[in-house]
């Protein structure tokens, strides 16, 4: 085939182990979410002030980071890096088994996920979230179809093309996933077009970290070999994505302490906000920035172990990002009335609590079990992984 | 059988069946539209237009520390009896205690859906579930609210709620449901009927009259002369929503 040759996974005791933890962790999930559900949202630590927690934070970052595992065969089919194209295939499933990790915790923490078909029926095209269904859903519709391209020997002509429309539609999808606390002009810690940008660099930072870890965990699970220039370059192209984030990042923050009346949040995320601050400094720049930064430009920590240990780290903080971004950023009270201090029963003019609960938990890991799941059962049904060595060019 | 027979009674089966037909569709429609009219002479209100746009003033002068009659009414009237979970029980208005920071002045004023003409939950719901009625008052539309809370994120106010948990106990103008969002309604079943608010209606009977509720489009109208004449603010208009809530002494 000109295209390099794939194979299925041959299973290992570990790709058992691994595919039981990743459907435990599914089951935990789905019995979260009936619990939840059949109780009430209120033995959760979400309420009327942080109305989106844990089940957010999760289903943000596996959406984020599916359109950037989307990466490598974007680099493989659009910019023509034949290096990549053997893990072309592997890319695209990422992509989708994330998406659909997401979009389980995102709706199974909904209200009323019985209504998921009006989600569907009924449209208010003004809304971002609209837009985002659309955007979500006919992701999926194109990757399927980039998958089959590469699938189909007959179709491998058209790989260029579907690979340029899926990515446009990644760019498109992370757009809207950022503008759905970009528009948010409520809040102060929204309402940044800034965020934009940012969640497009954090969807590459993220993803190829997940892409990564897959890569080596996956193969190494399969007793198949990955040449060292893919990991190295990869690990070069996470750290710049990750100083990128880190720009983003720092640019959010400094526009908003110049902006006057915009410090109280800026002192609160940063200084005075008890866990967010420290998760800001300590888990989403030290751990998730700075650390893994350091290790992935260190010629000498180039091996497997440090290079899986950086992608850990940048997505630990990932996590603290969100957490900070989405939890926090409705801990902050609203200044409704400027110039007052407040004070009422419905928590006005101080800091929301929110202590986030075990089903919420189960619900947010279990979507990155299904996702896990569903990359790896489909990898034992269909030959997603190349053949060693996993670098031959072609896919 | 000669043709002109033939043809003869083919004309007559044809008229036959127009005639049958024409009885059946009759018999078939009728009821239907009977049930039409019925439902016209039924609806004896005006269809919601933009002829109003129903808005409160709160003289802030007037609301008295410590009284929480609005809030009373308001729970009563669409049975919000609440969990004791402050923290996940629905309120749709609320009174909020300030203190100026330089003059130490306080104040004590009621807080509830501001009633925006450019609603930002009416702009991110997904679904269209939050909507505004051309009268000006914002709903949730409780069949097609999937409980995604995302106009609770957008609302600048606070002033909506999430149900949290099953309710017991609901009063039939005011259907409420676990796992949607709700907020104030402007007590649109009674402003359908020509009454004010429970709100309104609670703060005049304690006799502080410290809310006026009326027609922000009638010139001549109390409310909209109120505004005219008095130095009113609306909450967070920075944002420039056009609140229908106006505040005195804010």
């Amino acid at each position: 085939m000109s295209r390099g040759t794939f194979q299925i996974i041959r299973p290992s005791s570990a790709f058992w182990l691994t595919a039981g933890v990743a459907a435990a962790l599914a089951l935990l999930g789905f019995a979260g979410a009936h619990h939840m559900e059949s109780t009430g949202h209120w033995v959760t630590g979400m309420n009327n002030r942080v109305v989106w927690g844990l089940p957010h934070v999760f289903a943000v970052f596996l959406i984020v980071a599916a359109s950037g595992a989307l990466n490598v065969a974007s680099v493989a089919s659009v910019f023509k890096k034949t290096l990549y194209q053997p893990l072309s295939r592997l890319s695209g499933l990422l992509a989708m088994s994330l998406l659909v990790g997401g979009l389980s915790v995102l709706v199974l923490d909904l209200g009323r996920p019985d209504r998921l078909i009006i989600a569907m029926t009924y449209y208010n095209f003004k809304s971002i979230f609209a837009w985002n269904i659309f955007l979500y859903t006919g992701f999926l519709g194109v990757v399927a179809v980039y998958l089959w391209m590469m699938f189909e020997p007959r179709m491998n002509r058209f790989i260029g093309s579907a690979g340029k429309v899926a990515f446009t539609w990644r760019l498109v999808l992370t757009i809207g996933t950022g503008s759905i606390f970009g528009v948010l002009v409520a809040r102060e810690a929204f309402g940044s077009v800034v965020l934009i940008p940012m969640f497009i660099a954090m969807s590459l930072s993220f993803g190829t970290a997940v892409m990564l870890l897959a890569i080596i965990l996956m193969f190494r699970m399969s007793n198949l070999s990955v040449k060292d220039e893919v990991v190295t370059r990869l690990r070069s192209l996470l750290a710049y994505f990750v100083i990128a984030v880190a720009f983003f990042v720092a640019v959010d923050h400094l526009t908003r302490l110049y902006a006057v009346g915009y410090t109280g949040v800026e002192r609160f995320l940063l200084v005075e906000g008890g866990i967010y601050p420290v998760l800001f400094w300590a888990g989403q720049c030290l751990l998730g920035t700075v650390i893994p930064v350091i290790v992935l430009l260190t010629p000498r920590l180039a091996g497997r172990l440090p290079t899986v240990v950086a992608s850990l780290l940048v997505l630990l903080g990932a996590f603290a990002q969100l957490y900070v971004l989405i939890v926090g950023g409705q801990a902050f009270p609203m200044d409704i009335f400027p110039g007052y201090t407040e004070n009422s029963s419905y928590f006005d003019g101080v800091v929301a609590g929110y202590h986030p609960s075990l089903p919420e938990l189960a619900l947010g890991f279990g979507g990155i079990g299904l996702a896990l799941l569903i990359a790896l059962l489909a990898t034992r049904v269909l030959p997603f992984l190349p053949q060693a060595p996993a670098d031959q060019p072609g896919g | 059988m000669p043709e002109s027979e033939n043809s003869k009674s083919g004309s007559l089966r044809r008229r036959f069946f127009t005639q049958a037909g024409a009885g059946v569709a009759l018999l078939a429609l009728a009821p239907g539209v009977r049930l039409a009219e019925l439902a016209m002479a039924a609806s004896d209100e005006e269809p919601v237009t933009d002829e109003h746009r129903w808005g409160l003033w709160v003289d802030t002068s007037r609301c008295a520390d410590g009284c929480d009659k609005c809030v009373s009414a308001c729970n009563e009237e669409h049975g919000l009896s609440g969990m004791d979970r402050p923290e996940t029980d629905a309120q749709w208005i609320r009174k909020v205690d300030l203190q100026d920071e330089v003059t130490g002045r306080e104040l004590s004023l009621p807080l509830m859906c501001q009633h925006c003409e450019e609603p930002p939950c009416v702009d991110v719901c997904p679904t269209g579930a939050s909507f505004r009625r051309e009268d000006g008052i914002v709903l949730v539309d409780k069949h097609i609210c999937i409980g995604c809370r995302y106009c609770m994120m957008a609302c600048p106010f606070h002033a909506r709620s999430f149900i949290h948990e099953e309710l017991s106990g609901q009063k039939t103008h005011s259907p409420r449901g676990k796992g949607v969002v709700e907020s104030c309604t402007l007590c649109v079943h009674r402003v359908d009927e020509g009454r004010t608010p429970a709100c309104v209606e609670a703060c005049s009977d304690a006799g502080h009259g410290a809310l006026v509720f009326g027609d922000l489009n009638d010139e001549s109208g109390r409310l909209a002369k109120i505004l005219v004449e008095k130095e009113t603010d609306e909450l967070r208009s920075d944002l420039k929503l056009n609140t229908a809530v106006r505040y005195s002494g804010v």
